[in-house]
């Protein structure tokens, strides 16, 4: 009772709505060779206005993804909300590849009935009525649903025209810094886009590195409230918030096992920080590393078999590997000035970091097969790289108009957007796994 | 950068405030103030047909009579380090050897803080901190201050002296900083 007394007085967690820090996508850098596509407006057959313009959301999606050039509304050639109703030549004209035509009927009052049809222009244009029609879904909504729902269209039309899983349906978590609030640290969630932002957790005490679980329902993070630092693992729908670790000295940078059972971290206790996962359930501990240089930013395999991670074993900072069951630590990076904060990506085939080069942190991209490294982003402090689930996009904080925020860049460096908070500064962003 | 360190040695009331706004452990200042202080004593001259009036002493604050007893450097509590550096520049040797004799004669405990700038990852900075403020734990150790009147915090990056992103923040963000 006490206890929960005290956090009340430092510290406030809900999930409510509050929208100050509220991102919005702003693309700095698109593709050229970028798919044409066209999201037609969805008709509206309720009654009133449409809730929501699906259509615009399903377009904007599509355009952030790097991969597709929607065309704008004032350069269709036509609008109908039927696949039948499609003058395919015309569209073919204007290169569009694929189209997304849908309808809004409300069954009743407050519950939407969405239809939607993807739509394969060439097929279209051979007139086989049998295939030209990609997919098409019909769900009953209510209006609470109708943004996610949009997202879930996106997902389902880029899986069907790129082969690989859609990940607008996603968050992403992150600390927001206003030193004019009363709580001036503030862990918060939004949709992938910035819409529907909600405080998880706000202190007068810094907070930081926040790590979802597999499942998307929880977040690990560091919060000093108490005047140290110690790991809190609190679920994001229930509220509940336990604390995981408040060992001496350094307790940081907590990451979650692929399996949600266990979670790696870094600790000081026994002199310099090393690496140790703990098991979550049972909070047996296992020290991972021991170097008496820096170790610290663990992240694992997919496999959940090993862990990477920075240490300064050799000099300065580089990121090793090491192999959970026989202990054996290799080093993975060698170009560069120093590469630290790495991650890999779902597939494991790739290393995502922050890599020094002339003094400027930028995010960096290593093939792990072919050891080629490939520096994505040009500012001069970029870092907290966390990779899309699909391994599409990587978001991260850095530099700009004077503040820190975050921003986005493709796995290949070719499109680029910024995320810009309205008030304050925004930084250690986490992407979370797929949530549906 | 030179100017700001004559600054330092000459303003007292800056480092005054930072001690008095540093944290709810400044009351253990202000306790030991008032036992310091000569309470003004009141004289009873009910019935000798005089009257006296007490008259406060002129006293000393209490960070003056710190800076009487252990040196003007008693009022820094601030250790500046260059980038990615966590040795203890040979000028603050005078500001910690004041705290260490302070530490010995109080027997006081003091939090260490870490500080970094921003350049360098979260997490690497929050190590970074913890090796600065362990650096102005094993000098004051050496000093002969016992480890049991010692701890650290290390903030790393997340709690700047200046929220600026540029050099002058930077230099001023690389800290160690001494909470009683």
């Amino acid at each position: 009772m006490k206890n929960k007394l005290l956090m009340l007085i430092g510290l406030w967690f809900a999930v409510v709505v509050s929208a100050q820090a509220k991102l919005e996508i702003v693309v700095t850098e698109g593709v050229d060779t970028a798919r044409v596509v066209a999201v037609l407006p969805f008709k509206f057959e309720g009654e009133g206005v449409a809730p929501q313009d699906l259509a615009e959301i399903v377009s904007t999606d599509l355009m952030r993804s790097g991969k597709f050039n929607p065309l704008a509304r004032s350069k269709m050639p036509q609008t109908p909300s039927l696949s039948s109703d499609i003058d395919f030549n015309a569209w073919a004209s204007l290169g569009a590849e694929a189209l997304v035509t849908g309808v809004v009927t409300m069954p009743e009052p407050g519950k939407y009935q969405v239809t939607f049809e993807l739509v394969d222009v060439i097929s279209g244009q051979q007139g086989n009525s049998a295939t030209y029609v990609l997919d098409k879904r019909r769900s009953v909504v209510k209006e609470s649903q109708m943004r996610q729902y949009a997202h879930r269209i996106s997902d389902i039309v880029y899986e069907k025209l790129t082969g690989e899983k859609g990940a607008f349906l996603t968050r992403i978590a992150y600390i927001a810094v206003d030193q004019t609030d009363k709580y001036p640290y503030q862990l918060r969630i939004s949709d992938y886009d910035g819409f529907g932002e909600k405080l998880v957790v706000r202190s007068q005490e810094p907070l930081m590195s926040p790590s979802w679980s597999p499942d998307g329902r929880k977040l690990a993070y560091v919060s000093f409230e108490n005047n140290r630092s110690q790991i809190y693992i609190q679920d994001i729908y229930s509220q509940e918030r336990t604390q995981l670790t408040s060992f001496p000295s350094i307790n940081g940078a907590p990451k979650w096992s692929p399996d949600g059972q266990q979670m790696a971290m870094v600790l000081s206790k026994d002199g310099q920080p090393d690496i140790y996962v703990m098991n979550i359930r049972t909070r047996d501990l296992r020290r991972v590393t021991s170097h008496r240089s820096i170790d610290t930013e663990p992240s694992w395999d997919p496999s959940g078999k090993s862990l990477i991670f920075s240490s300064e074993r050799g000099g300065k900072p580089q990121i090793y590997r090491v192999d959970l069951a026989t202990n054996e630590t290799k080093r993975l990076t060698w170009e560069g000035e120093m590469n630290l904060g790495g991650s890999l990506t779902f597939d494991g085939k790739n290393l995502v970091m922050v890599s020094r080069n002339k003094g400027q942190y930028q995010i960096a991209r290593q093939d792990l097969e072919t050891g080629d490294m490939f520096v994505l982003t040009t500012s001069s402090l970029d870092e907290s790289p966390s990779v899309a689930p699909n391994g599409s996009m990587i978001i991260y904080s850095t530099i700009y108009g004077g503040k820190k925020n975050l921003a986005l860049v493709s796995m290949d460096g070719r499109f680029k957007a910024k995320l810009p908070a309205r008030s304050g500064e925004v930084r250690a962003p986490a992407w979370s796994p797929y949530l549906n | 950068m030179q100017l700001n360190k004559v600054l330092k040695g000459l303003a007292i009331t800056l480092p005054l405030m930072t001690l008095a706004a540093c944290s709810s452990n400044d009351k253990k200042f202000e306790d030991q103030s008032s036992e310091m202080s000569n309470g003004a004593e009141v004289s009873d001259g009910s019935n000798s047909g005089v009257d006296t009036d007490a008259i406060s002493p002129m006293d000393m604050s209490f960070e003056e009579k710190l800076a009487a007893k252990y040196g003007q450097a008693i009022l820094e509590n601030t250790i500046s380090f260059a980038y990615d550096q966590s040795e203890i520049a040979p000028e603050y040797r005078v500001v910690l050897n004041a705290h260490a004799q302070y530490l010995v004669e109080s027997q006081k405990s003091v939090t260490i803080e870490g500080h970094t700038d921003e350049r360098g990852t979260p997490e690497y900075n929050i190590a970074l901190g913890e090796r600065r403020a362990l650096s102005v734990v094993r000098y004051l150790q050496s000093m002969g201050v016992p480890a049991t009147q010692l701890s650290t915090v290390s903030y790393g990056e997340e709690k700047p002296a200046n929220f600026s992103h540029s050099d002058a923040a930077y230099a001023e963000n690389r800290r160690a900083v001494l909470i009683y």
